[in-house]
C-alpha cells in the first residue's frame, strides 16, 4: 500500500511507515481502525439479521432432524449396557482367559451373583440378556430363568441362619448390625447408587436413610455391599423406609461368604454376638458354591463361551453392530466372517443399489420424452401435461403402491388383460409382483416426477436456436439433438437421478408392499431391526453404512459429472 | 415493386405466402429474385414478415403458398440441413458446452470432413474473423462482439453460397455494430457470397447492402438499392420509414409532366415531383428530406413556392444544426443545415421562410 491509497487524515506518520516498508501495512479506514475490521463490524449487523431470520428453521431441523438422527447413528456404536448392569463381574472378568475352556473362577460367580441380583431386582437383567442374545443365541432365557430363581439361595441361608438367631429374618435388626457405630463410610452407599443410576438410567433423588459404619463395611464387604443395594433401591426406587424392610436374600449370601473369611472375634459394634454366633456355627451351615448353584439353574452358565460373549462385548463402545451389518461377527477370536447361511447384509446392499441404479435407469428413459415434450410443447398443452406428471403427487403414496398390487398381481389387470387377449394361458399368468419387476415397475412411477421436473427446467432454458442451428450447419434431426441438445440436458439428468436415486436407496413403503420377499430393500432390514427385533444398534449401523453409501456417491458424483452442473430449476 | 424471377436468379420468391394460423397472412404474395453475389437486406418494423421469410429460405418454416427456389430448383421440400445455406442467429446461437473450435468445425464434421482439412479450415475462418487465439475457448469466455466473429466464421466455414443473417447486431453497442457492419460487408465481397441479412435498423440496411427490401405488413413495400430509396420513395412508407422526413398534407392543384401544384390543408401552395398522384384532386402528402430544405432564399430558383416558418427548437448537434419549424400549422417539421461558417444561428420564435427544389419534393398517395 502506498501513501496515496490511505485516506484517513490520521496517523500519518506510521502510516507513512508502512508505505515505505517492504511489506506493505494494512489498509486503514477513515477513522484509522483497519479495514478489514471495519469492514466486518458493518456486516455483522447483517450476518445476525440473516442468522436470526434462519434461526427457527435452523433450531427446528436441529432438535427434530439432526439431533435424533445422531443419536440414532450413536446407538450403532453404543454398547454401554454390559457394563452398566454388570460392573464388577466385567471388571473382574478381565482376568480371565477364554482359551482355557473353563468357566470363571468362583470370585467371577461372586461378582456375577450380586450384580445379577441388582439388575434383576431393578429388572434390567432381560435387556441385557437381550442385547447378549444377538451376539450368542439362548443367552436372554438364561438371564431370564436365573433371574427367577435369584432368590432360593439366600433363602435356604436365611432359614439356617433363622436356626440359629430368629433375629436374623428381622429388617430392623439388619438395620441396626449394618449401620454399627463408629465412623460411617458413606462412599459404599454413593457407589451403589451411582451403580443403579447407570443401570437403570434414571435419575435417583433423595436420601438413602443408611450409612454403613467404617468398621462394619471393612469387616463384612461383600454384606456391606448387597445391603446398600438393598438400601439404596428400597429408599429410592420404592421410596420406602429401609430400617423397617427386611433386606434382600442377596445379603444372607453375602454374610454367609463374607463370615467365611472375617474374622469376628474382635468386632464390639451392634449385634456382635449374633455375629459371633453364626460364625461359629458356620461349620454346620450347608453352603452352595455359586458357580454350582448357577449350573443348576441353567448348565450353560458354566460354558465358557458364554462368558467368552460377556467378555467381548463389555467394552463401552463395540464395532460389533457394524460387523454384523456386513456380515462379519465379533468373536472372541476376533473379526470372522459370518457363516455362509446366515449372509445376508451385503446382498441387501447390493440388491438396493443394483435397483436403485434400474430405478434411475428407467426413469430417464421414461422421464427424457415427457420433459422434452414439456419444455416444447404450447405452454397450454404442456400445463395440461404437468397436471398429469403432478398428478401422482396428490396421491396418497400407499394408494399408488396399492394400485400396482392390483394392476400386477396374477389375477390382477394386466394379467387378466394378457390372457383375454391370448397372449398368456390360464395356467401360467405372469408373476409381476412381491418380485424385484414388481418393485422396480412400481418404485419407477413414483418417483418419475422427481426426474421429470429437473429435467424440464433444464430443458426449458435451452433455446430453440440450438437446434435451428445445428440444422442450418448440416446436422440432421439425430445429430442436432444427440450433439448439441442432448449434453445440454445432461444437468438436468444428473439432478434428476441424483433425487431419484437418493430416493429410491432409502425407500420403504413400496418394496415392503409390493416387494415380497425378493424385492425388499436394505431399508425394510432396518425397519424391521427397529420395530420388531429391537436390535436399534445394528438398525442404526445398517443406516450409518447407508448413509456413507449415499455421501460416497455423491462424492464420486461430484468428482465425475461435477456438482455444479446440476441444476435443479 | 418488386421484381419477378428470372433465370438469372440465384434465389427466388414466386408468390409465396405464409399463415401460422390459418386466419391472417403473415407474408402476402412474395415476389423477389436475386442474383448471385448480391447483399439484400429485408428492413421493416417488427412483425412485417421478414423474419418469416427468411425462416422460410433457410427451412424452419414451410411456405403455405408458392415456390421458393435457390438456383434454379424448388427447395420447398428439401428439409434444412440439406440446403447447405449458412445462417448467422440474433444471439449467436453458439453452443455452450463446445469450445470455438469445436462449434466451428461442427458442421464440417457433419458433411464427414477429414480431421487435417477440418483443422485448417476452422483455422482459416477464425483468421478470416481475426479470432486466430481464440480456437480453444468457451463462447460464455468471448465478450458479444468476439461471439459475434464467431457466429460469423461458423456460417462461413462449410463454404455456403448463400448466407443468411437475423438481426445479427442487435446485441451489440453502437461503436461495435459500425465495425461489424463493415467487417460483414468486407467479407461478403470478399467470399463473392449472397447475403440475406434481416434487419429493423435502416441505417444498418443502408450502409451494407446492394439492395433493400422495405417490407410492411406482408409485403415489399419498395426493393431498390439504398440511394434510390433514400431518394426516391415510392410510397409514404417507404419515405417515412427510411431516414428522416417531413410529411405535409394537401390535394393536387394541377399536374404537368415533372412538376406538380400542391395546395396544402392551411391553403399554402408549394410544387412537387408527382410519384403516384394521378390527376389534380388527389389527396396527397408531399414528402421532403430535412437536409433538403433550403432557408436560403438566393439559393432557390426563381418562382419557387416558399412558406413561412416558426422556428420552434435549434439544436446544436456538433456537424449539423437542427431546427424544428412550424410550417403550415404542423410542428414537427425539422430542417438540417451544415455547421457552415456562414450558416446563421436561428433564434426560438424567428419567422424565416423556406423553400425547396420541386424535385426534392415527392408528391406520394395520401
Amino acid at each position: 500500500m502506498s501513501d496515496t491509497t490511505q485516506t484517513g487524515p490520521i496517523d500519518m506518520g506510521s502510516s507513512a511507515g508502512n508505505g515505505k516498508g517492504d511489506k506493505p501495512g494494512p489498509m486503514l479506514a477513515a477513522d484509522g481502525r483497519p479495514l478489514k475490521r471495519s469492514l466486518n463490524r458493518a456486516l455483522r449487523r447483517q450476518k445476525l439479521r440473516a442468522l436470526a431470520l434462519i434461526a427457527p428453521l435452523l433450531i427446528f431441523v436441529l432438535l427434530t432432524f439432526i439431533a435424533p438422527i445422531a443419536d440414532m447413528l450413536f446407538r450403532s456404536v453404543e454398547n454401554d449396557i454390559v457394563s452398566n448392569t454388570l460392573p464388577s463381574t466385567t471388571e473382574a472378568l478381565e482376568g480371565w482367559d477364554h482359551t482355557t475352556g473353563e468357566a470363571p473362577s468362583e470370585a467371577v460367580f461372586e461378582d456375577f451373583y450380586f450384580d445379577l441380583f441388582l439388575a434383576s431386582e431393578a429388572k434390567e437383567h432381560t435387556k441385557l440378556g437381550t442385547r447378549l442374545n444377538y451376539e450368542k443365541t439362548g443367552v436372554s432365557s438364561m438371564f431370564r430363568s436365573t433371574g427367577r430363581g435369584l432368590d432360593d439361595i439366600g433363602d435356604d441361608y436365611l432359614d439356617q441362619l433363622e436356626v440359629i438367631d430368629k433375629r436374623w429374618g428381622d429388617g430392623a435388626f439388619w438395620y441396626a448390625l449394618m449401620s454399627g457405630t463408629g465412623t460411617p463410610a458413606p462412599e459404599v452407599v454413593k457407589a451403589r447408587r451411582k451403580v443403579l443410576t447407570r443401570m437403570s438410567g434414571d435419575v435417583l433423588t433423595g436420601d438413602v436413610g443408611f450409612a454403613p459404619s467404617n468398621a462394619i463395611a471393612t469387616l463384612l464387604p461383600t454384606t456391606v455391599r448387597a445391603y446398600s443395594d438393598f438400601a439404596v433401591y428400597t429408599a429410592l426406587v420404592d421410596g420406602k423406609d429401609v430400617a423397617k424392610r427386611d433386606p434382600w436374600e442377596s445379603v444372607y449370601v453375602g454374610l454367609i461368604l463374607d463370615l467365611n473369611k472375617a474374622d469376628v472375634s474382635g468386632y464390639t459394634g451392634p449385634e456382635a454376638d449374633a455375629l459371633k454366633a453364626v460364625k461359629a456355627a458356620l461349620p454346620e451351615i450347608k453352603q452352595v458354591s455359586l458357580q454350582s448353584f448357577f449350573q443348576s439353574e441353567d448348565k450353560d452358565w458354566v460354558d465358557p463361551s458364554v462368558w467368552a460373549t460377556i467378555q467381548t462385548y463389555s467394552p463401552k463402545y463395540t464395532s460389533g453392530y457394524f460387523l454384523n451389518a456386513i456380515d462379519m461377527q465379533l468373536t472372541p477370536d476376533g473379526i470372522q466372517m459370518r457363516p455362509e447361511n446366515e449372509q445376508i447384509y451385503i446382498m441387501l446392499f447390493k440388491r438396493t443399489l443394483f435397483m436403485s441404479m434400474m430405478i434411475m435407469g428407467s426413469c430417464i428413459l421414461l422421464g427424457y420424452p415427457v420433459a422434452w415434450l414439456l419444455a416444447n410443447l404450447p405452454s397450454k398443452s404442456a400445463n395440461l401435461l404437468m397436471i398429469l406428471v403432478l398428478l401422482p403427487f396428490w396421491t396418497s403414496l400407499l394408494v399408488r403402491t396399492s394400485a400396482w398390487k392390483v394392476m400386477l398381481q396374477q389375477q390382477g389387470v394386466i394379467n387378466d388383460v394378457l390372457v383375454w387377449l391370448g397372449l398368456v394361458s390360464d395356467g401360467d399368468r405372469l408373476v409381476m409382483i412381491n418380485n424385484q419387476f414388481g418393485t422396480i415397475v412400481a418404485m419407477t412411477h413414483i418417483l418419475l416426477p422427481f426426474m421429470i421436473l429437473p429435467l424440464y427446467s433444464v430443458m426449458q432454458t435451452i433455446p430453440p436456436t440450438y437446434l435451428r442451428a445445428a440444422k442450418s450447419l448440416g446436422a440432421t434431426n439425430w445429430t442436432a439433438f444427440w450433439r448439441v441438445y442432448f449434453p445440454q440436458s445432461i444437468p438436468g439428468i444428473g439432478a434428476g437421478s441424483i433425487l431419484v436415486f437418493i430416493l429410491s436407496i432409502g425407500y420403504y413403503i413400496t418394496p415392503e408392499i409390493v416387494g415380497g420377499t425378493t424385492g425388499t430393500f436394505i431399508s425394510n432390514r432396518i425397519a424391521y431391526h427397529i420395530s420388531s427385533s429391537l436390535n436399534w444398534g445394528l438398525g442404526a449401523a445398517l443406516g450409518a453404512i447407508l448413509l456413507a453409501c449415499v455421501l460416497i456417491l455423491y462424492w464420486a458424483y461430484d468428482r465425475i459429472v461435477g456438482i455444479d452442473n446440476v441444476k435443479l430449476g | 415493386m418488386a421484381s419477378t424471377s428470372d433465370s438469372e436468379a440465384f434465389v427466388a420468391f414466386e408468390r409465396v405466402q405464409k399463415s401460422y394460423d390459418g386466419e391472417t397472412l403473415v407474408v402476402k404474395d412474395l415476389n423477389l429474385s436475386m442474383p448471385k453475389g448480391e447483399f439484400l437486406t429485408m428492413l421493416g418494423p417488427s412483425g412485417s414478415g421478414k423474419t418469416t421469410c427468411l425462416m422460410m429460405l433457410a427451412g424452419f418454416e414451410t411456405a403455405t403458398h408458392g415456390e421458393i427456389l435457390l438456383d434454379g430448383t424448388s427447395i420447398n421440400n428439401i428439409p434444412p440441413h440439406k440446403r447447405g445455406i449458412g445462417m448467422v442467429f440474433q444471439n449467436y446461437a453458439l453452443f455452450p458446452h463446445m469450445t470455438v473450435g469445436e462449434n466451428l468445425s461442427f458442421p464440417l464434421e457433419v458433411r464427414k470432413i477429414g480431421k487435417s482439412e477440418r483443422e485448417k479450415k476452422v483455422m482459416r475462418a477464425l483468421d478470416m474473423v481475426q479470432m486466430g487465439d481464440f480456437a480453444n475457448r468457451r463462447p460464455a469466455q468471448l465478450s458479444g462482439g468476439q461471439q459475434q466473429r464467431i457466429a460469423l466464421a461458423r456460417a462461413l466455414v462449410f463454404e455456403p453460397e448463400l448466407v443468411l443473417m437475423d438481426e445479427p447486431l442487435g446485441a451489440l453497442d453502437k461503436q461495435l455494430r459500425e465495425h461489424m457492419q463493415f467487417e460483414i460487408t468486407r467479407l461478403a465481397h470478399e467470399l463473392g457470397i449472397t447475403t440475406v441479412y434481416v434487419t429493423h435498423d435502416q441505417t444498418e440496411a443502408l450502409t451494407m447492402s446492394d439492395r433493400v427490401a422495405v417490407f410492411n405488413d406482408g409485403r415489399i413495400q419498395q426493393l431498390a438499392p439504398p440511394d434510390v430509396l433514400y431518394e426516391e420513395p415510392e410510397n409514404s412508407f417507404v419515405a417515412q420509414f427510411i431516414g428522416e422526413n417531413n410529411t405535409l398534407e394537401g390535394t393536387v392543384k394541377e399536374i404537368s409532366g415533372n412538376t406538380c401544384t400542391v395546395q396544402l390543408d392551411g391553403g399554402e401552395l408549394i410544387s412537387a415531383r408527382p410519384i403516384n398522384v394521378t390527376k389534380p384532386g388527389d389527396r396527397t402528402r408531399v414528402s421532403i428530406r430535412p437536409e433538403r430544405v433550403e432557408m436560403n432564399k438566393e439559393r432557390l430558383q426563381e418562382g419557387v413556392h416558399l412558406l413561412k416558418a416558426e422556428v420552434l427548437e435549434f439544436i446544436y448537434m456538433g456537424d449539423i444544426f437542427r431546427t424544428r419549424l412550424r410550417v403550415a400549422g404542423r410542428d414537427d417539421f425539422v430542417v438540417k443545415t451544415r455547421n457552415a461558417p456562414d450558416q446563421v444561428r436561428l433564434k426560438r420564435g424567428e419567422t424565416i421562410e423556406i423553400g425547396w427544389l420541386p424535385e426534392d419534393c415527392r408528391a406520394l398517395e395520401a
